[in-house]
């Protein structure tokens, strides 16, 4: 792959923090190699204003290998950017050219207040996990881990619901900020495991309430979410999320 | 002095035994328990959940946004564990003799033995709680292998296994979040540890969203903080994995355990420019079907598919037969390192050797499936085509990874890959129930310095952070707490918390008032370099005297120049990465003091000064069979503590893989 320089407009949402009101503020960036990944861009940039004695860009981030989720930039009116399958910090130049413009900014729900510029507040998925997002066992003696075979397709099936990173790209990508997406990645993962199966009933009813509860909206199944999700979460994980609900509704009290 | 509480009897019984007779703490009484846990990957989150479970009420607290992202979830290839699934001559004897001698004879016999005996435990607990490891069409586990072994024991999810795992371990503590015996923290740093009469009795934190300090009270303080591979700068942990909070532990003192063992990843990919911010792993379970090589002749600029088979030098299959691509990641990258010094590197850089997946795409997975299919005679494109599907299910995730970052695709050409800073054997020195030697105060996974001597063998570091939190703490800490049951609550306006907040309050304020003009990045590349220059792959008396002068150099610079925009008050990123590099910085010199005085070469660690005749590693067993445990005297001052190892079972022999 051929190595070249750019220049490029930056045009970036600020904000001090969650009370107070946010703008887009311009800024050049210059010889910039498609090299570099986007957040390295970022960095360069935020070296230049320290150096200048301005206020850096704050943003999440953390692994830079597109696994921890911590990355979260709604880059140009797609969360994480132009390429698919993908996460911000995966993203690389080589997917821009000398003179473009770039708008970049924090996800955007109700259920993800901002705490300062391209950082915000997703605490609000780690209580709908809280709500039954796991299975029941405790640290112990549990059977041996070959006692119970599981159909390979199911595993898979089950493994690939799983690889959600729980960075939030389905709920900001959403026009209802519905969490959906990732409520279903969760519920599919341990459904289709025997394991998971004594609880799928009160897991789906007790996660879906926390996510009401939470300010998500509801789902009018556009698929935008699987549009941008980086890690190909399927819209089919919804479907049967519904099934699963609606199965539990039944034999609920 | 050092005290490692190893209990006495036959090696294998030790665990057994102790775990008869060691005290235990009543349920009414776990619930006047105050644990704190600082640190929320494999380690921490595992010990949360099963404290919690257990009855104690816990504190969790990480950096992070959430406990889900601490950067175990980054973890690839796979978890160890003795299952002997495949009928291969697998046991508990052998993970743990494979581990002692992949150490190279400078871990401790008692842990590693007790690692290796839990070690199938936590797989049936992983599969209890939904971890959807790969599975073969019978619905049974499957296994793959990694370096340093000859069998096949390491339990995987794709490419993504510590994602599971943490995911796993994420969920059991969320779980205990929602029955309210855990209280999570996030976006909190833990910036030093209390003592109270000679015991660690909490935290000082900054939250970071607001910037204030919190003290938080505890009857045991446990450090799951992982490792200190970014003294480097560039390596393949997270941006923000740090050493502050063991860094502020050891200052307090606890002493520092073998710093200088560090783990150089034979395969990650190469530096690209200045401009780069971190490197990225591509698994060792790569090299189960990946051949690596350099072209026989220097300088070859010809491309990786141009240059025929025959003049193709598979370096480590010629070097070590008996291992071949798989000997361990110490060997494999010292190797890489002599064959690009020598000339033979490609790349642009010269820095890089080739990881060739075609040979076994072909003619392992691509025939196999011919074969199942009933296709005689297939010509080679369909065997690509074939081989190509299985190669995708076991290791799509990376081959994207390695696209996305290089703009290559590694299924048409190998992939370029150097070997890149990755893990720390080295950590605070705890004892056998993973005490430090401050009372009260725990260290368990990376953070310690315990199972792994001079070098991991890969897929053991998942091993040993989900046994310290799953199965090892919730026993040995009973043994503490159960003489605390009488000790009531220490309220937090008590004295030495005023003095810890205060003396934390006090570097936060100098660190912003210095208003130098160089930024925090700027130092922390430098120091990067002194390190990987000086501290790195190969180490030689002269350059790390030079290093260490060096460093103290950085540091007065440093702190007389650095500058850090923004507030206290709020969320201010920059201070965060200024507090911890400035610890990185004191570390960078004792990791250099460390090599220094270990003159051997014996793991990861290796001294120009001490190999054999063929570049082999030389281990001096009659001066340097001990751990190195570091006590903090004051600025540039340590005093050195020995703990000797004895090998009773595991004889220290010249480590081979021909």
């Amino acid at each position: 792959m051929e190595q070249y320089s750019m220049n490029l407009t930056l045009k970036v949402w600020r904000q001090k923090n969650a009370n107070e009101q946010g703008r887009f503020d311009t800024y050049q960036v210059k010889d910039i190699s498609s090299e570099m990944s986007f957040l390295e861009m970022i960095d360069v940039l935020n070296e230049e204003m320290i150096r200048e004695g301005k206020d850096p860009i704050a943003f999440d981030h953390d692994c830079r290998e597109g696994i921890c989720g911590m990355c979260s930039m709604y880059i140009d009116g797609r969360p994480h950017g132009p390429w698919q399958n993908n996460t911000v910090c995966q993203l690389h130049m080589r997917a821009y050219k000398d003179g473009d413009t770039i708008v970049i900014e924090p996800w955007r729900a109700n259920a993800f207040p901002v705490i300062k510029d391209l950082m915000v507040d997703r605490s609000s998925f780690d209580r709908i996990i809280q709500a039954g997002g796991y299975i029941s066992v405790n640290t112990g003696s549990p059977v041996d881990a070959n006692a119970i075979p599981v159909n390979k397709d199911m595993a898979d099936a089950s493994f690939a619901a799983a690889a959600c990173i729980g960075c939030g790209a389905c709920v900001s990508a959403c026009k209802n900020s519905s969490a959906m997406l990732f409520l279903s990645a969760k519920v599919t993962h341990l459904a289709l495991l025997p394991q998971g199966d004594p609880e799928r009933r009160s897991r789906a009813l007790k996660m879906v309430a926390q996510m009401d509860k939470e300010g998500f909206g509801a789902c009018t199944n556009t698929g935008a979410c699987e549009a941008v999700c980086p890690k190909g979460i399927s819209i089919e994980n919804i479907a049967r999320l519904n099934r699963e609900y609606l199965a539990a509704g039944l034999v609920a009290e | 002095m050092l005290d490692s509480k190893i209990p006495s009897g036959p090696l294998e019984q030790k665990w057994v035994d102790y775990k008869g007779h060691v005290k235990l703490v009543n349920p009414a009484n776990k619930r006047k328990l105050e644990v704190i846990v600082v640190g929320t990957g494999l380690a921490g989150a595992s010990a949360a959940a099963s404290l919690g479970e257990l009855g104690y009420k816990v504190k969790a607290f990480c950096f992070q946004d959430s406990p889900r992202r601490a950067h175990s979830i980054a973890a690839q290839g796979g978890i160890n564990a003795a299952k002997n699934y495949q009928n291969d001559g697998d046991s508990v004897f052998r993970l743990f003799y494979d581990t002692v001698k992949g150490g190279d004879y400078r871990a401790r016999e008692a842990n590693v033995h007790r690692l290796a005996e839990v070690s199938t435990s936590i797989i049936d607990q992983c599969v209890a709680q939904g971890v959807p490891f790969a599975r073969d069409y019978g619905g049974l586990l499957n296994n793959r292998s990694f370096g340093g072994t000859q069998v096949k024991r390491t339990f995987y999810a794709a490419g993504q296994t510590g994602q599971q795992l943490l995911i796993g371990a994420y969920q059991a503590m969320e779980r205990q979040v929602a029955l309210g015996n855990v209280q999570q923290y996030t976006r909190h740093e833990m910036l030093d540890v209390v003592i109270v009469d000679g015991k660690a009795r909490g935290i000082i934190c900054r939250n970071l969203v607001t910037g204030e300090l919190e003290r938080h009270f505890g009857h045991a303080v446990l450090l799951c903080t992982g490792g200190y591979g970014n003294v480097f700068y560039l390596s393949t942990n997270a941006m923000g994995s740090n050493v502050t909070a063991a860094w502020k532990a050891h200052k307090k003192g606890a002493f520092f355990g073998n710093p200088c063992f560090t783990q150089i990843h034979p395969t990650c990919i190469p530096v690209s420019g200045d401009h780069q911010s971190k490197l990225t792993l591509m698994s060792e379970s790569l090299r189960n079907d990946g051949r690596i090589w350099v072209p026989k002749q220097q300088g070859d600029k010809r491309k990786a598919n141009d240059i025929p088979e025959e003049e193709r030098d598979y370096y480590l299959e010629r070097r070590y037969p008996a291992f071949g691509n798989l000997v361990p990641r110490d060997v494999a990258s010292r190797a890489a390192k002599e064959r690009c010094d020598a000339g033979y590197g490609v790349g642009t850089t010269g820095q890089a050797v080739y990881l060739d997946f075609k040979y076994n795409l072909i003619n392992k997975y691509g025939r196999a499936e011919a074969n199942k299919l009933g296709i005689a005679n297939p010509d080679t494109d369909t065997l690509i085509r074939l081989g190509k599907e299985v190669v995708k299910e076991e290791y799509g995730n990376l081959f994207d990874m390695y696209e996305k970052i290089t703009g290559e695709n590694p299924y048409e050409v190998p992939m370029r890959i150097y070997p890149a800073v990755h893990y720390t054997m080295g950590g605070l020195w705890v004892d056998y129930e993973l005490m430090t030697n401050v009372k009260g105060l725990y260290a368990l996974g990376e953070a310690n310095f315990s199972d792994h001597g001079a070098n991991r063998l890969g897929a053991s570091a998942l091993m040993q952070g989900l046994a310290d939190g799953y199965y090892v703490i919730p026993y040995t800490i009973g043994n503490y707490l159960a003489d605390e049951i009488a000790t009531k609550p220490i309220p937090t306006d008590h004295p030495s918390f005023i003095q810890t907040e205060k003396e934390v309050a006090d570097r936060i304020s100098t660190l912003m008032n210095i208003k130098g003009s160089q930024t925090v990045e700027s130092f922390h590349k430098r120091l990067g370099k002194i390190m990987w220059e000086k501290c790195g792959m190969a180490r030689n008396e002269k350059g790390l005297k030079e290093a260490i002068v060096e460093i103290q150099q950085l540091k007065k610079e440093f702190w007389s120049d650095v500058r850090i925009p923004g507030a206290i008050g709020e969320m201010n990123p920059e201070l965060d990465k200024a507090g911890r590099v400035a610890d990185f910085i004191e570390l960078g010199e004792l990791m250099c003091k460390d090599a220094l005085n270990r003159n051997e070469s014996c793991g990861g660690h290796f001294r120009e000064e001490s190999q054999t005749e063929e570049g082999e590693a030389m281990r001096n067993d009659k001066d340097f069979a001990y751990v190195a445990a570091w006590e903090f005297k004051g600025e540039s001052n340590w005093e050195l503590h020995k703990e000797e190892l004895t090998f009773e079972v595991a004889k220290p022999t010249q480590r081979s893989y021909k």
